[in-house]
């Protein structure tokens, strides 16, 4: 059946390559750190200005000074640096980061993301997430196909605040992977056990299927 | 020599005045200058602008000073994790800019380095980019930014020295570097002050040409908000 958020982080490490710097975002996209491929070295970075981000500390190695971009307490691994937020951002915007994988409430068609505010409702800000869609050379997002009241978040256009344009390449949800094509969501693979027609039924915006769909393996 | 070194919180902020524009250093609750925002809050200073990347929480950091209602106007990049402080944005009583978290660091980086404006794709085509100017380069398209500067910066650090020198630790760094460079009076507290001589030159993260004001801090308690742990196996 659909992926729980644990199965989507499996499938987006498959994503990853040797000698990837990535860039993970809150939520289901910080999961994708505990299935990198074993011997694989991926780099983490956290905006807060952290390359090298190990596993969280034990109860002995807590520091209130090393935390990730989420506040969680981290740690540092063997060849970590420690910088700036204004260098991190430098490395983020230069186009030195391989991957970003993160959340969204919205996705258009054209790759648009929304994910930073509802109007009247919510405001958290955009923290760096701006910064990172509009420099990203490739971006995944993460996130349920539809919201907790069943809306598609596979949009035409997207109905809330942008984010960033034209910037998200794929999309790992709890039914598909789908790629961004400029004319529509191109389905790579469903869910174990979702049909196509299922998938088709929760996006609105254009869906391309082409030939057989392969189930997601993870 | 200039002496740099004061005695204390009290010392550094006596003439904060009421209205002025403050740079807070900070990441979360991660390096924040806990003792110089203790000082405002007794202090009481009101209609201040403050410029950091997140405001506190509830019950700590910035987050009491929008308790007490000293907080006239918050420029930040993330503020989730702070319920008054979404109250008092939705019902209108705090003017809030948000800035994409890249584009604020640079803003108070180019503020010290006297670069008035650049530009950047972060939040073109968003509303982040209504009224402001726009332009293309190389196919692409970005958003011009103007620098940010404060009449208070104000900084923590792990190390410094008489000669206002400073060391950090580990990610408590993020944006007390850029700030210390763009306050017109940079106020630096740090958990240890040595003797100028003491710090190695190559470790030297903030150089004191920034610092005009530095002491001793005391009684840090360093909070954590997400305190994540795994097993020790």
């Amino acid at each position: 059946m659909a992926l729980d958020k644990h199965g989507i982080a499996k499938r987006i490490a498959k994503e990853l390559q040797e000698g990837y710097y990535v860039n993970l975002g809150i939520g289901i996209p910080t999961l994708v750190a505990n299935y990198i491929p074993e011997g694989m070295n991926v780099v983490l970075q956290s905006e807060n200005g952290l390359l090298g981000m190990g596993p969280f500390p034990t109860e002995e190695e807590v520091d209130p000074d090393l935390i990730n971009a989420g506040k969680q307490t981290v740690t540092t691994l063997p060849g970590s640096a420690i910088f700036s937020s204004a260098e991190s951002f430098a490395m983020i915007r230069g186009e030195h980061v391989h991957l970003t994988i993160l959340g969204a409430m919205e996705v258009s068609e054209r790759g648009d993301i929304a994910n930073w505010k509802i109007p009247g409702k919510m405001v958290k800000g955009m923290g760096g997430a701006m910064d990172l869609v509009a420099s990203a050379k490739n971006i995944i997002v993460a996130m349920q196909h539809t919201s907790k009241d069943g809306q598609s978040k596979l949009l035409k256009n997207c109905s809330l605040p942008i984010t960033g344009l034209q910037c998200v390449k794929k999309i790992v949800t709890d039914l598909a992977v789908l790629e961004v094509t400029g004319e529509g969501f191109r389905l790579l693979e469903r869910a174990p056990g979702v049909t196509v027609e299922q998938i088709q039924a929760a996006t609105e915006g254009k869906l391309l299927v082409e030939g057989e769909i392969p189930e997601i393996n993870v | 020599m200039i002496n740099k070194v004061v005695q204390d919180a009290a010392m550094a902020c006596h003439d904060i005045p009421d209205g002025a524009t403050l740079m807070l250093g900070g990441f979360g609750l991660c390096g924040i200058p806990e003792n110089s925002i203790k000082e405002i809050l007794r202090k009481g200073i009101k209609d201040l602008t403050c410029i950091s990347n997140n405001a506190g929480v509830d019950d700590f950091g910035i987050g009491l000073m929008l308790q007490q209602r000293q907080v006239k106007k918050m420029i930040s990049s993330y503020v989730g994790e702070n319920a008054e402080f979404e109250r008092q944005l939705l019902s209108g009583e705090l003017e809030v800019e948000l800035i994409p978290q890249g584009t604020l660091a640079e803003r108070i980086r180019a503020g010290g380095a006297g670069i008035p404006a650049f530009f950047t794709p972060a939040g073109y085509g968003t509303e982040v980019g209504e009224g402001k100017e726009s332009r293309e380069f190389h196919g692409k398209m970005y958003l011009m930014e103007t620098w940010l500067k404060a009449d208070f910066a104000l900084v923590k650090a792990w190390k410094g020295d008489t000669a206002g020198n400073l060391i950090y630790k580990g990610t408590a760094r993020n944006f007390n570097p850029m700030m210390a460079t763009a306050g017109k009076i940079t106020i630096a507290e740090v958990e240890e002050l040595v003797p100028e001589g003491e710090l190695d030159p190559n470790s030297i993260h903030t150089p004191g040409i920034y610092v005009q004001r530095i002491f001793q801090g005391k009684d840090y308690e360093k909070r954590i908000e997400q305190r994540t742990i795994r097993s020790a196996s």
